[in-house]
């Protein structure tokens, strides 16, 4: 049952002992629902995100998984026909309410992609270019911190000789790094990461892994997987979506080891999706 | 590592921002002034035509043969321009509809993608379709009506200098040559937009390739090809510089009766009222009135091939 | 095509590789062998379009014609002693022709020759330019100062007994409208494809882009006599030049008509940058109006190119628009406010009044080649941009 998975792989995160309630929430959801037209993608979330860990949300496609993330950095926006309610709260701020700013929301609530997306420009720019649109100008600082970010990302050694020339040069996994240093350049709170490795080979993804196991002692990472063995591996803590609705939420090494809901116990040992 | 002092500027935890974002304002207002104007001069252009034109429109104007001084409104009509205009639109649709279509089937259903022929074509008609209209009809004259024309004539018996003259059926074809590209393009396109899995079933049943394009793909294809002829009439009707030389007269006291005969038309009627009347203000009424029928005219003929594509597409949708 | 040599199966690579392999019927065999040749009647038909307009303005080119107004005359008794090919110059005939005439006929010919030649009248046979063939390079190209003008100049005048043909009055006229009308399309068309592709929402799209392509269903010459009768006041009144129709006028009206397609092309370069750069570039907390302008613009730019070169292409090619709106006076000035006579309103204006085969003729053509040689490769470039772009964008998405 569950055991097998345990013996499998090694569970990362905080012991157990510790519950989903401890610690001030970074981002609180609260009854939130989400509907494209007429139909329904989530339904009355309720959900905290606990600072500088690693939450993973993992479920069957189309549970609504990527449409919860989408709404942390208000990427949902940008879809015709989108209608919320409930709230989402950043610190202690209601993001969707009027008075914010999308563009100051998306400063602080960085993402990377599923397949990386890196602009049709230099290594370097690449990184920069979130520096130059929020002010950043003088040439020495944004070189700076562009070394910073793609040190940070384990980039910086191979890409330190070819600064200037094309990202769409590097490989696969490289370029996906490199879109996490761009988005950590900017040094935002939160990452969110929407199946980040799931075009990768297992080598990259290996160093991707270590990678946001590096990064959560700086940020916040909320990343969505359909691999859950990736989940167990490096998350803190696990919340589980079928159908557009929360099902579980807790530590991972519980969710993988004794769940309390079957619904999750079923998919976690591969019985659905 | 050293840790730099850089910092990315102290953001606000409330996610306000700056405020009223001025940069966005302007290239956003800038962009969709130049949206606006565009569209309005459109309107001031139809609106004016409407305007001007609509007075001088009359059931007398448009079918009566004017008497040779048109410029002035008692004596001036447009029938035969209204007759030229369409019977050489119908003669260019004649020949250009099937030649482009085949060349169309050819490069959809038949040509290798890659071969160096179907590059040629392909790159034939990019080229036909950004020769200047002008340019056609020295086309006209130095091949239709100088070679092909004079040909004719000595090869028919006792036809005189019938053909190598300016005359209906050369500007015709002019005009067929030049609108090839537009009907190509978009019978291609209607064709690429049938699913392979249509053609595949067919084969799959025994068919042969050239049945299977006839009696399924083609019938598919044909409210495209409709589109591609409506394109091609559209352009057509309004263009003047290749029938200048080819064919058309400024003055004719009576219908073209035949394809050799020379034909008056509505876009060169334009030019001629617009550059020579003698008396501008005289002339403006009919000059407006004769661009309306002549954009009535364009418009007419795009709905009724859009009615014909429209009924085709209901046959289609009852069969399958 | 089909593969002759393996008789067994007479193929034709079809679509998707679908090969035949049976024996074709042969009706169907020769319906497809006629597919084919009626496909390659369109490369037929722009090598003929080449042919036949260089054709004849080969002796131009060739530097055969002679236009002078004086020329040597050689007697109708003479005739026997010319050589075919002395008599063919002469005349102006090729050698087919000659031979086609009889003795009759080449006698009246000469006579007629020599007739002309007397009529010319007095005041012309002293002229020091009667001598001039006005045929010749040099005349069509460089400044002459012609009787009665006080320094070297660019005429261009057909009409009279020296006809002088120089290009360059045309050329430039042709310049200053295309560059007038690009300059005023080229902007409010990239503009308009930035706002509509990249700043709007997609309902208003869909009415917005029909509606700008709809300025295109104008026809050239409704456009010409738009700005004959509307643009050419109004402009007048807010600039206060002199002459009221010039290459302003009919720069502006040109531009009307290239915007349609400067707009459709740039719209649709914009349109086909991946969406994950915008996205990517939203992400990071660009505004709409940054990822436009920093992130999509740069990365359309070999589409823009595209537009704006084969807006030049089509704007340098018109006829009607500027036949009725520039004032069509050929003189040469670098003054856009001043009357100006494109290559097309030569042909088109003065090609009735040519005598087919004659030097006015030939030189009509050959403006009409070297505008067809300008297009063709303006379009070139443009076709050739537009199809690298296509296949990177298909690259990357493959």
């Amino acid at each position: 049952m569950a055991d097998t998975i345990l013996q499998k792989i090694t569970v990362a995160g905080p012991e157990a002992g510790t519950s989903v309630s401890d610690a001030k929430p970074l981002i609180e959801v609260a009854g939130l629902s989400l509907y494209y037209s007429a139909s329904r993608a989530l339904n009355a979330i309720n959900l905290q995100i606990r600072p500088r860990v690693v939450t993973a949300f993992i479920g069957p496609s189309g549970c609504g998984k990527s449409t919860l993330l989408r709404c942390f950095n208000r990427m949902n926006d940008l879809i015709d026909h989108v209608r919320i309610e409930g709230a989402v709260r950043i610190g202690t701020h209601d993001i969707y309410s009027p008075s914010v700013n999308v563009i100051e929301l998306r400063k602080r609530v960085g993402m990377v992609f599923q397949k990386s997306n890196p602009f049709p420009k230099s290594v370097h720019e690449n990184v920069a270019y979130g520096l130059r649109l929020h002010g950043m100008r003088n040439k020495s600082e944004l070189d700076a911190v562009v070394e910073q970010s793609l040190r940070g990302a384990a980039l910086w050694d191979e890409v330190k000789d070819r600064l200037h020339e094309s990202a769409l040069g590097l490989s696969g996994g490289q370029q996906q790094r490199l879109c996490i240093a761009r988005a950590i350049a900017i040094k935002p709170e939160i990452i969110l990461m929407d199946e980040p490795a799931s075009a990768l080979d297992p080598l990259a993804t290996a160093r991707i892994e270590d990678l946001i196991l590096d990064l959560k002692k700086d940020y916040t990472i909320v990343i969505v997987t359909h691999n859950m063995q990736q989940a167990a591996r490096i998350s803190d803590f696990t919340a589980f979506f079928y159908l557009g609705e929360l099902i579980e939420y807790d530590t991972t090494r519980r969710i993988f080891t004794h769940p309390a809901k079957k619904q999750t116990e079923d998919y976690v040992t591969g019985r659905f999706g | 590592m050293n840790s730099p002092t850089a910092t990315v500027p102290a953001q606000t935890r409330d996610f306000r921002g700056a405020g009223f974002d001025f940069a966005s304002f302007l290239f956003t207002g800038l962009t969709g002034l130049a949206t606006w104007l565009i569209l309005a001069i459109l309107a001031v252009i139809l609106l004016n035509i409407l305007v001007n034109g609509w007075e001088g429109l009359s059931w007398h104007f448009v079918s009566t043969i004017p008497k040779k001084d048109f410029f002035e409104p008692e004596t001036t009509g447009v029938l035969p321009m209204i007759v030229g205009t369409t019977i050489r639109v119908f003669v260019m649709t004649l020949f250009v509809l099937p030649v482009g279509v085949i060349t169309a089937i050819y490069l959809s259903e038949y040509a290798a993608p890659l071969s160096p022929i179907t590059r040629f074509i392909r790159a034939a008609v990019n080229n036909l379709a950004g020769v200047p209209s002008i340019v056609f009809g020295l086309f006209g004259v130095g091949f239709f009506i100088n070679f092909v024309g004079k040909g004719l004539d000595a090869l028919l018996p006792g036809a005189g200098s019938n053909w190598s003259h300016p005359s209906l059926i050369w500007a015709s074809l002019t005009l067929a040559v030049m609108t090839l590209p537009v009907v190509i393009v978009a019978t291609e396109e209607s064709l690429r937009a049938i699913p392979p899995g249509l053609r595949e079933a067919s084969l799959a049943l025994g068919a042969t390739q050239l049945e299977t394009v006839w009696k399924i793909v083609l019938p598919q294809a044909l409210p495209g090809i409709m589109t591609g002829g409506i394109l091609a009439v559209s352009r057509a009707a309004g263009e003047v510089a290749p029938i200048l030389f080819t064919g058309v007269a400024y003055y004719m006291a009576s219908l073209p009766q035949k394809l050799t005969d020379q034909f008056m038309d509505l876009g060169y009627h334009v030019y001629v009222l617009s550059t020579q009347s003698p008396n501008i203000e005289k002339t403006r009424p009919i000059l407006y009135a004769t661009v309306l029928v002549l954009l009535l005219l364009t418009f007419a003929l795009n709905f009724l091939a859009i009615l014909i594509r429209a009924r085709m597409r209901k046959k289609l949708r009852a069969l399958t | 095509m089909g593969d002759l040599r393996n008789d067994s199966a007479r193929r034709t690579a079809g679509w998707m590789g679908i090969q035949r392999g049976h024996h074709a019927r042969p009706l169907e065999w020769l319906t497809e062998r006629l597919i084919f040749a009626v496909s390659l009647s369109t490369i037929l038909v722009v090598f003929l379009i080449f042919l036949f307009v260089v054709r004849e303005a080969l002796p131009i080119f060739r530097g055969q014609m002679d236009s002078a107004a004086i020329q040597k005359t050689i007697p109708p008794a003479d005739l026997d002693k010319l050589s075919p090919k002395e008599l063919g110059q002469y005349l102006g005939l090729t050698g087919k022709q000659l031979a086609e005439m009889d003795r009759e006929t080449l006698l009246a010919l000469m006579e007629v020759r020599l007739e002309a030649q007397n009529e010319v009248p007095t005041d012309i046979r002293t002229d020091k330019d009667a001598r001039v063939n006005t045929t010749e390079w040099r005349y069509l190209v460089l400044p002459h100062q012609w009787t009665g003008y006080d320094k070297a100049e660019f005429i261009w005048q057909p009409i009279g007994q020296i006809k002088k043909y120089n290009l360059v009055p045309l050329v430039v006229g042709s310049l200053k409208v295309t560059l007038v009308g690009l300059c005023f399309a080229v902007p409010l068309a990239v503009a308009a494809a930035i706002y509509v592709s990249q700043l709007v929402s997609p309902r208003w799209k869909e009415w917005i882009k029909p509606g700008i392509e709809l300025l295109s269903s104008v026809p050239s010459v409704v456009m010409g006599t738009f700005g004959l009768l509307v643009l050419a006041p109004v402009l007048k009144k807010a600039f206060g030049y002199e002459v009221p129709l010039n290459a302003f006028v009919a720069g502006i009206a040109l531009g009307l008509t290239a915007i349609p397609l400067v707009f459709s092309i740039a719209e649709d370069a914009l349109t086909s940058v991946p969406r994950s750069y915008i996205q990517a570039a939203l992400a990071l907390g660009a505004s709409k109006w940054q990822t436009a302008w920093q992130i999509v613009l740069p990365a359309a730019t070999p589409g823009v190119f595209a537009a704006v070169v084969l807006g030049f292409g089509r704007t340098i090619g018109e006829t009607m628009v500027v036949l009725i709106a520039s004032g069509n006076a050929s003189i040469l000035s670098w003054s856009i406010f001043d009357s100006a006579r494109s290559i097309t309103a030569t042909i088109a204006a003065e090609m009735a009044e040519t005598v087919a085969g004659g030097h006015h003729y030939r030189i009509l053509f050959m403006l009409g080649s070297v505008l067809f040689a300008v297009t063709f490769i303006s379009n070139l470039i443009g076709d050739v941009v537009i199809h690298r772009l296509k296949g990177k964008l298909e690259g990357k998405r493959g």
